[in-house]
C-alpha cells in the first residue's frame, strides 16, 4: 500500500528555502562577514566556491533537538549545511566486551539498553538467538505472547519517532496526545515483567509468566481505545500544510543509496524496498498473521513518517489477530536445564533447586557452535551473531545494530539542506543513541 | 531457491584452491578464504547475475589468540535479497600485520563497520578513506576487544572452570 504524495506541492518547500537564502544574504550584508565562528583551515577562513566565508557549527553533543548524545560538526554557508562530520560513541558501554564475561541470561539486560524505545524486541531477539543455539522449541502460546509484546513495542517505538517529528517541526499537541497510549503500552509491559523501560522480558524457552487476566484486559482495552487516538494524530499531521511543507522532499534517499548504506527497517521501506525480516525470514510464528508491508516512494522525511504510521496500523492488526487466536498451552518450553524454575518450586523441590543454582551460576550446557539470528527491530534488522566455544559466556557476540549502520548516511543526506531540516531528517531516521553506540 | 551447495560449487569453480573450506551453521554457510581473495570474491558475489549479494549485513572482527599466524579474523556477512540467502566470508590475518583490503568501494556501509573493527581489534583496512577510532576515545593506545584484555579481575576464585567440572 504505497502512499501517494503526488498531490503535495513540493514546489512550496523550495520557495521557502530560496527565501531563507535571500534573508541570509541581506543579513550578511548588514552585519559584515564576521558572523559566527569562521571555519578555519590552517588559520585561513574556508571559503565556498562563490567566495563566501563558511562557518563551523557544533551541533551537540548535548542539544535538545538531537534526542540523544550525538555530535555533528557542521560547516555551514549561512543557514545551509555544506558538510558535516558526525562523532559518535558518547554513550558507548562496551556491551560486546561485557557479554564475553557474562552468562547468557545476564546479557538480556544489556540488550534492553540498546534500542530503549522498544526493549522487548531486543530481549526477545536475543532469547530467540540463544534458543536457536541450544535447540529449544518454544510452544505456540509463548510465541504468540512474544509477537504481541514485540508489536506493542514497535507501536511504542514508532509513536515516539513520529510524534517527536511533529515536535521538531513545531507541533507539540500530537506528541502529548499519543504519549498517553504509550503509557498504556508500558502498563502492559509492567503487567508482563514488572518493568517499564528496560524490560528484561521473557526467558530462554518462553515467557517468564503467562498473560494474566489483567494483562489481557489491558491489551483488549488498548485495542479498543487506540484507533481513535491514532486517527486523530494522523488527521493532525498527515495532510497538514505546514507539516507537509517541512517534510516533503527533505532528506530523500534513493533505493540505490539505501542499499549501499545498509539501510533497513522503516527507513529502507520508505525508499521503496519492501525488505522486512518478519516476512523474509519469519520467526516466532509471524507466518501465521496477515499483515502488509507499507512502502514509500522517495524515501524523504514525509515517506518515513508515513511508513511508520502505516506500520503502526499493521502492528495493531497483528496484535488483534494474536490476541484473538491465542493458543492454549504452556507459556514456556519444557527445558528445565535452561528455563529458570518458579521460586516456589525452588524452595520445595530438589531438582528445581539444582537447576536454579546451575542456571544462576551460568552452568548450563552450551554447545560449541555459532548462530546468527535477526529480528525486525524498531529501526530495522537487529541481528545477533553468537559464537560459542562451549564456555559459560559467548566467545564473541556481535550485535548488528541497525542505527549504527544507517546513521553513516546522515552527512550525505544533510548536504545542502538548512539546519532546521537537518534536525527533522535526524528525527525521522529515529536514531537511538543507545543502539548507535551499544 | 538458491542452495548453499550451488554457491559452493560456483565459488569452487571460480576461485578453486583459494578457498580453504566451508562450514554451515544453522543454514548460513561460511566460506573460508585468503586475505587477497576476499575482496574479489565479494565483488564477484555482488556482480553475479543470479546470486546478487548486494547487501552487507554485518562485518565482525574476532580474535583467536591460539590460531598462530591468523590471530585476527574478519567475518563479512552478505545477504542476497533477491534470493533471500545469507552468506559469510571469513578470512584470517596475522596479528602483527593485520592488513585487509577495504570494502568501502563495494559497499558504502562498510565504512563505519570497518572503523569499528579497527577500533576494537586493530585490523588495518588498507585503502579506507578515514580509518580512525569510532566508538572509543582517540587517545586510546590499545585495541580493547582483543582477548588479552580480561574484563574482570583475573584473580577471582569463584568462577574457576575446574570447580564446575568443565
Amino acid at each position: 500500500m504505497p502512499f501517494s504524495a503526488d498531490n503535495v506541492q513540493r514546489q512550496m518547500s523550495e520557495d521557502i528555502t530560496t527565501q531563507n537564502t535571500l534573508t541570509q544574504r541581506n543579513q550578511t550584508a548588514v552585519m559584515g562577514p564576521q558572523v559566527g565562528n569562521l571555519a578555519l583551515k590552517d588559520g585561513v577562513p574556508i571559503v565556498s566556491e562563490d567566495g563566501r566565508e563558511l562557518t563551523t557549527l557544533n551541533l551537540g553533543p548535548t542539544h535538545p533537538s538531537t534526542h540523544g548524545i550525538f555530535q555533528n560538526i557542521l560547516t555551514m554557508d549561512g543557514e545551509k549545511i555544506v558538510s558535516g562530520v558526525p562523532t559518535i560513541g558518547y554513550i558507548h558501554r562496551a556491551f560486546e566486551k561485557i557479554a564475553e564475561r557474562r552468562p547468557l541470561y545476564q546479557i538480556t539486560t544489556l540488550t534492553d539498553r540498546m534500542n530503549y524505545c522498544s526493549s522487548p524486541i531486543n530481549n526477545m531477539g536475543w532469547h530467540m538467538t540463544v534458543e536457536k543455539l541450544l535447540g529449544i522449541e518454544v510452544p505456540k502460546r509463548a510465541q504468540y505472547i512474544r509477537v504481541i509484546m514485540m508489536e506493542l513495542a514497535r507501536i511504542a517505538d514508532h509513536l515516539i519517532c513520529n510524534s517527536i517529528l511533529g515536535v521538531d517541526s513545531g507541533a507539540f499537541t500530537g506528541f502529548l496526545y499519543v504519549m498517553q497510549k504509550r503509557e498504556e503500552i508500558y502498563e502492559i509491559y509492567e503487567e508482563m515483567c514488572g518493568a517499564r523501560l528496560t524490560t528484561n522480558m521473557g526467558r530462554f524457552g518462553g515467557m517468564e509468566r503467562d498473560l494474566s487476566k489483567e494483562a489481557i484486559r489491558k491489551i483488549r482495552e488498548f485495542i479498543q481505545s487506540f484507533p481513535p487516538v491514532m486517527q486523530e494524530f494522523e488527521k493532525m499531521l498527515n495532510r497538514n500544510r505546514i507539516f507537509i511543507d517541512r517534510t516533503v522532499g527533505v532528506g530523500p534517499v534513493s533505493q540505490e543509496m539505501a542499499l549501499q548504506y545498509g539501510f533497513s527497517g522503516p527507513n529502507l521501506r520508505a525508499a521503496g524496498i519492501d525488505y522486512d525480516v518478519r516476512v523474509m525470514n519469519p520467526y516466532s510464528s509471524y507466518q501465521d498473521f496477515e499483515f502488509d508491508i507499507p512502502v514509500g516512494y522517495t524515501g524523504d522525511t514525509y515517506d518515513r513518517f508515513m511508513v511508520r504510521n502505516g506500520e503502526i496500523w499493521e502492528s495493531f492488526k497483528i496484535i488483534k489477530q494474536a490476541i484473538e487466536n491465542l493458543p492454549e498451552g504452556p507459556f514456556h518450553a519444557d527445558a528445565p536445564e535452561f528455563y529458570l524454575p518458579p521460586k516456589q518450586e525452588v524452595y520445595r523441590n530438589m531438582e528445581a533447586l539444582i537447576y536454579h543454582f546451575k542456571i544462576v551460576m551460568g552452568e548450563i550446557p552450551i554447545p560449541v557452535g555459532e548462530v546468527y539470528h535477526a529480528v525486525e527491530g524498531g529501526n530495522g534488522e537487529l541481528g545477533f551473531h553468537l559464537i560459542s566455544d562451549g564456555g559459560r559466556s559467548p566467545y564473541r557476540l556481535k550485535m548488528r545494530r541497525p542505527c549504527f549502520i544507517f546513521y553513516q548516511a546522515y552527512p550525505e543526506m544533510c548536504k545542502g539542506v538548512t539546519l532546521s531540516d537537518a534536525i527533522i531528517i535526524m528525527s525521522s531516521m529515529n536514531v537511538i543513541a543507545g543502539e548507535l553506540d551499544a | 531457491m538458491l542452495t548453499n551447495q550451488e554457491i559452493a560449487d560456483d565459488l569452487l569453480s571460480q576461485f578453486g584452491d583459494k578457498i580453504a573450506g566451508f562450514e554451515e551453521h544453522h543454514e548460513i554457510m561460511s566460506v573460508f578464504t585468503t586475505v587477497e581473495t576476499a575482496k574479489p570474491m565479494i565483488e564477484y558475489l555482488y556482480k553475479h547475475p543470479t546470486f546478487q549479494f548486494q547487501y552487507l549485513t554485518d562485518l565482525a572482527g574476532i580474535h583467536y589468540p591460539d590460531n598462530k599466524g591468523g590471530e585476527l579474523s574478519v567475518v563479512y556477512h552478505v545477504h542476497s535479497w533477491t534470493n533471500n540467502h545469507r552468506l559469510m566470508v571469513r578470512i584470517f590475518v596475522p596479528i602483527d600485520a593485520p592488513d585487509v583490503p577495504t570494502l568501502v568501494d563495494v559497499y558504502k556501509s562498510a565504512n563505519w563497520m570497518e572503523r569499528e573493527a579497527y577500533d576494537f581489534f586493530g585490523i588495518n583496512f588498507v585503502g579506507h578513506p578515514n580509518l580512525i577510532r569510532i566508538l572509543n576515545i582517540e587517545e586510546m593506545d590499545y585495541f580493547p576487544m582483543r582477548k588479552e584484555y580480561p574484563l574482570e579481575d583475573a584473580t577471582r576464585q569463584d568462577k574457576i572452570d575446574a570447580l564446575f567440572g568443565r
